[in-house]
């Protein structure tokens, strides 16, 4: 482990518990949901049966005259008002927007769509009025396939359009001068492997429901939401509906999980403003988990044509990637550009000297897809990852001779990638050595050839995902490069009370991730304060007006980056106090652990608690300097992050019924300097556990009509504990040399790693029965019929 | 509406209810104890999870009609005072929780569990709190807090 030398303080590097926990396992959480005003009404949002239809008539009348209701809407009584929901990540100048109403007007483009909303006394008034809403719907054939959706002649999702494509986005490395031409790579292989894998759609499963509260006050309007972006949606909610800013509060309280789902702006959002606003009054609206699961935005939903080339000795030539990118009915806020952050993870810890890399953007009459945990870069490390063993296999390769022969030496750093990336640092060779280790490799590899031997039933597979990821989203100019409709600065303030106590303000949003305590232990150690004596204030636009909110990793490498700056303007600041009160020159204090002190004079120092009462009484202050040590600090990255690490898998497969056990489960992640391991150690298990949740156990089915069969908890079935094994983790630490901390982000680090090294162990395990690939999720089913298939001597 | 009379967390109530009012629509709607959260529609989740009679219920399956006469613990009646239920405590102590959303029910089946099998393995403690999801700690430190609860030594991580 590397010392974090620059910044020997107590606090960082601590496993601290919780700050956030006292509310959360008392029962005093402040969901959402939990949240009632006076002469609230609460609301039940009708949706549509139909994948795909015009909206021939629709009449809400009868539901208005049901006990307890106040009003009931459609589409038509909020055309004129209630615009489009916003996508900022128009990727291409030409990408085709078609506009995506909160209340559908004249048709309906998924199951799910929202159609009315009554608003009543109590929910279930509210949902009993929905019977009475009658509806009649013209059916339009659902677009369901996306080859099928781009052939001449399919029919349109939208009427206003003349393709179902929304973009075609493309990236070149000759073109880009970030390599050779693919092309060339292309004709001149000497080993070339192609292989089709399906991102299957994904729910994010955030574990709270969705929830939203409006509260009208003067002209404006308060909002609680369970989202993790109160900033981001208070600018877009007041585009959206013509609120001017200021008249918009956003509070996000206690939020239960995201993972990316609760990113875009939503329908139910625009809506229950609307609402709120047309009757005067306060209400809310919370989805059911049905409701959740077919209208909320869905993640992945990709297929990914991927072909590598390589030379007989395993040196890899070229990567040309072709994706379809599922967006659904409509693009949300930034779906377009989830398949785009991949477009430079592709080529991974890999030296790829030319690539390739082209996402065409489809519609369907899905519901719309956006950011799922990881966003694009699960799907580009699962696809390299795999087609590495594929190569591997066609080489008569060890998967990890082949993956070090070509990954970038800890040496060759850093290093500029043929996607046009910098990767500051990377130590992928101690990472796998300390991987290996940890799950016992070659014992391991020693009882597979056994079982290989002895045709046990139950073979063993070992899979390896070496991985690396963006992160720290983003660098404000290189988001501008891809047409993003924002920066990726983040803000902080640190303010010093009368008695030395410390609140920070800052523009991340937390739904989870421990903030509060990680953030804390940075101010303690950058101001020499105690933890307790430093309190963070975030999700609320009134209390902390500037942000850019939580995804993307970002929150202690952009915002923890912030909030450093803050506290070190006001360490100088109080630099000047002291060396006023101690009668010194500024250039003779030292600052340590909370105390200024003289040079060589130890008996005259001053802490931060004594210089912060005398600005607070402000009697004898350097001339000139106003009365405050508060500062605010904006940080804009010079560069992402790049956390990487070593995943290996061993799974049991039942040849004889397809059941996938993992027997264990082994990473090392290097995030950087740790500020928490232990905060550190619970975003790995999560994000294991979605991520073998994508390679074992969920996909979001729809049927041949468009109707989602996986509509509830009963059939897209997130794992349980009794799915899991515990997980073997540790980490190496090779700091970002991009920022002061040296840190680089840990929150989608598991989930983007998992998946391959899941599914190459079940290919592995299968691969002398002539399997080279599974498709996910891998049910006993699934994994059975592969079987079938090749002994068969089918393909796979 | 039908009469219905309970203790919640130690207090008498006694109530009008809708016959096919849930049982956690009630706590959360009439009672206010909104600690106690719905995750699903179709009893998956077990965030709702409550102490009805000393056995654990999601009380999303009972309707309130059916507790009748019971006496209810959730979670904001396990702390007395400022002391922790020794299964708070130990989700505390062990990062057991991040979003919080599915702790209140997973602390309430956790106990459970211990009532029934106060020795488990980490494998019966596995099975012991399927009925409850949990989707940011993957849960390993839920078994690690059961474990520390029951005493069982320390070593879901080799």
């Amino acid at each position: 482990m590397t010392a974090v030398a620059d910044h020997p303080g107590a606090e960082i590097g601590r496993s601290r518990t919780r700050k956030e926990d006292q509310h959360l396992i008392t029962g005093h959480s402040t969901y959402t949901d939990n949240l009632t005003l006076p002469g609230m009404v609460h609301l039940a949002i009708l949706r549509s049966p139909m994948a795909h239809a015009k909206i021939t008539s629709i009449d809400a009348s009868a539901a208005r005259h049901r006990p307890g209701v106040f009003a009931a809407f459609t589409g038509q009584d909020f055309a004129d008002v209630q615009g489009n929901l916003p996508c900022a990540w128009p990727v291409t100048p030409d990408m085709v927007n078609p506009g995506a109403p909160s209340l559908a007007v004249t048709q309906v483009n998924h199951v799910g769509e929202a159609v009315a909303v009554v608003a009543a006394r109590t929910k279930a008034e509210a949902v009993d009025a929905l019977e009475a809403i009658e509806v009649e719907y013209d059916p339009l054939p659902p677009v369901l396939d996306m080859e099928a959706a781009l052939a001449d002649g399919a029919p349109l999702v939208h009427p206003n359009t003349t393709s179902n494509r929304s973009y075609t986005w493309a990236f070149e490395s000759g073109a880009a001068g970030t390599g050779g031409p693919i092309d060339d790579a292309l004709r001149d292989a000497e080993v070339t492997v192609s292989r089709r894998f399906i991102q299957q759609r994904l729910a994010p499963s955030f574990m709270e429901p969705r929830s939203v509260v409006v509260e009208p006050v003067g002209d404006g309007v308060s909002v609680h939401s369970a989202t993790q972006v109160p900033h981001i949606l208070r600018t877009m909610l007041g585009l959206t509906l013509g609120i001017p800013e200021h008249k918009v509060r956003v509070i996000a309280p206690d939020v239960g999980g995201g993972f990316g789902g609760k990113i875009p702006v939503t329908p139910e959002e625009v809506i229950t403003t609307l609402v709120a606003r047309r009757l005067g009054k306060p209400a809310k609206y919370t989805e059911s988990r049905s409701e959740s699961l077919m209208s909320a935005h869905h993640g992945r939903d990709q297929i990914q044509d991927i072909t590598i080339t390589a030379k007989r000795d395993g040196t890899v030539t070229g990567l040309d990637v072709h994706l379809f990118a599922n967006m659904g009915a409509y693009l949300r806020l930034v779906g377009p550009g989830v398949p785009i952050l991949g477009a430079f993870m592709y080529n991974a810890i890999y030296k790829i000297p030319a690539y390739r890399f082209v996402c065409e953007g489809v519609f369907t009459t899905k519901t719309a897809t956006d950011a799922y945990r990881g966003a694009g870069r699960p799907e580009a490390t699962f696809a390299i990852e795999r087609i590495m063993d594929e190569l591997a296999a066609e080489l008569g390769l060890d998967p990890l001779e082949l993956r070090r022969k070509n990954w970038i030496k800890h040496e060759e750093f850093p290093f500029t990638t043929v996607a046009g990336l910098t990767y500051d640092s990377g130590n992928y060779e101690a990472a796998t050595e300390r991987a290996l280790e940890l799950i016992g490799w070659d014992e391991l590899r020693r009882e597979q050839a056994e079982r290989r031997e002895q045709d046990d039933p139950v073979q063993l597979g070992l899979g390896v995902s070496t991985f690396t990821e963006m992160c720290g989203l983003a660098p404000s100019r290189v988001l501008g490069s891809l047409d993003y409709g924002a920066g990726g600065w983040e803000h902080a303030s640190v303010r010093m009370l009368a008695t030395g106590k410390v609140e920070v303000v800052t523009g991340i949003s937390p739904h989870g991730q421990g903030h509060e305590t990680g953030f804390s232990q940075i101010v303690a150690d950058r101001l020499g304060v105690a933890f307790e004596d430093v309190e963070i204030i975030h999700g609320d636009t009134q209390s902390s007006p500037k942000g850019l909110d939580t995804y993307g990793s970002r929150s202690l490498v952009v915002g923890g980056i912030a909030v450093v700056k803050a506290a070190d303007k006001v360490v100088e600041k109080a630099r000047r106090v002291a060396a006023h009160l101690l009668e010194a020159s500024e250039d003779d204090l030292e600052f340590e652990a909370g105390s200024f002190t003289v040079k060589g004079s130890p008996g005259s120092s001053v802490s931060m608690g004594e210089i912060a009462f005398a600005v607070f009484t402000a009697h004898n202050l350097p001339e000139g300097m106003e009365p405050s040590l508060d500062s605010d600090a904006t940080f804009d990255p010079v560069n992402f992050s790049f956390p990487h690490g070593t995943h290996l898998c061993a799974v049991e497969v039942d040849t004889e019924t397809g059941r996938v056990t993992i027997r264990k489960y082994a990473c090392v992640d290097d995030v950087g300097n740790p500020i928490n391991p232990l905060l550190i150690e619970g975003q790995v298990h999560g994000g294991l556990a979605q991520g073998i949740a994508q390679a074992l156990f969920e996909e979001a089915v729809y049927d041949d009509a468009g109707n989602l069969t996986t509509g509830t908890f009963v059939d897209y079935t997130p794992p349980s504990a009794a799915d899991l094994p515990s997980f073997l983790t540790d980490r190496t630490v090779t700091p970002s040399t991009d920022n002061p901390l040296g840190v680089k982000g840990v929150g989608e680090a598991g989930t983007i790693a998992s998946t391959p090294a899941v599914v190459n162990a079940v290919v592995d395990a299968l691969r002398p029965f002539g399997v080279n690939d599974v498709r996910m999720p891998m049910t006993p089913d699934r994994v059975w019929r592969t079987i079938q298939a090749a002994k068969d001597g089918g393909a796979k | 509406m039908t009469k219905i009379n309970m203790t919640v967390d130690g207090v008498s109530y006694s109530d009008e209810v809708e016959p096919r009012t849930l049982l956690v629509h009630y706590l959360r709607e009439q009672l206010g104890k909104v600690g106690t959260l719905v995750g699903c529609d179709t009893s998956n989740c077990g965030a709702c999870t409550v102490d009805l009679d000393g056995r654990t219920v999601k009380s999303c399956t009972v309707l309130a009609v059916q507790a009748d006469g019971s006496t209810i613990t959730t979670i904001e009646g396990l702390a007395d005072g400022s002391e922790l239920d020794p299964m708070q405590q130990a989700f505390h102590d062990n990062h057991a929780l991040q979003c919080g959303f599915c702790t209140p029910g997973m602390i309430m089946a956790s106990r459970d569990l211990l009532r029934n099998n106060p020795h488990p393995s980490e494998a019966e403690i596995r099975e012991g709190i399927e009925g409850n999801l949990c989707r940011c700690t993957g849960y390993q430190n839920i078994v690690r807090a059961v474990q520390q609860v029951a005493g069982a030594t320390a070593g879901a991580n080799s």
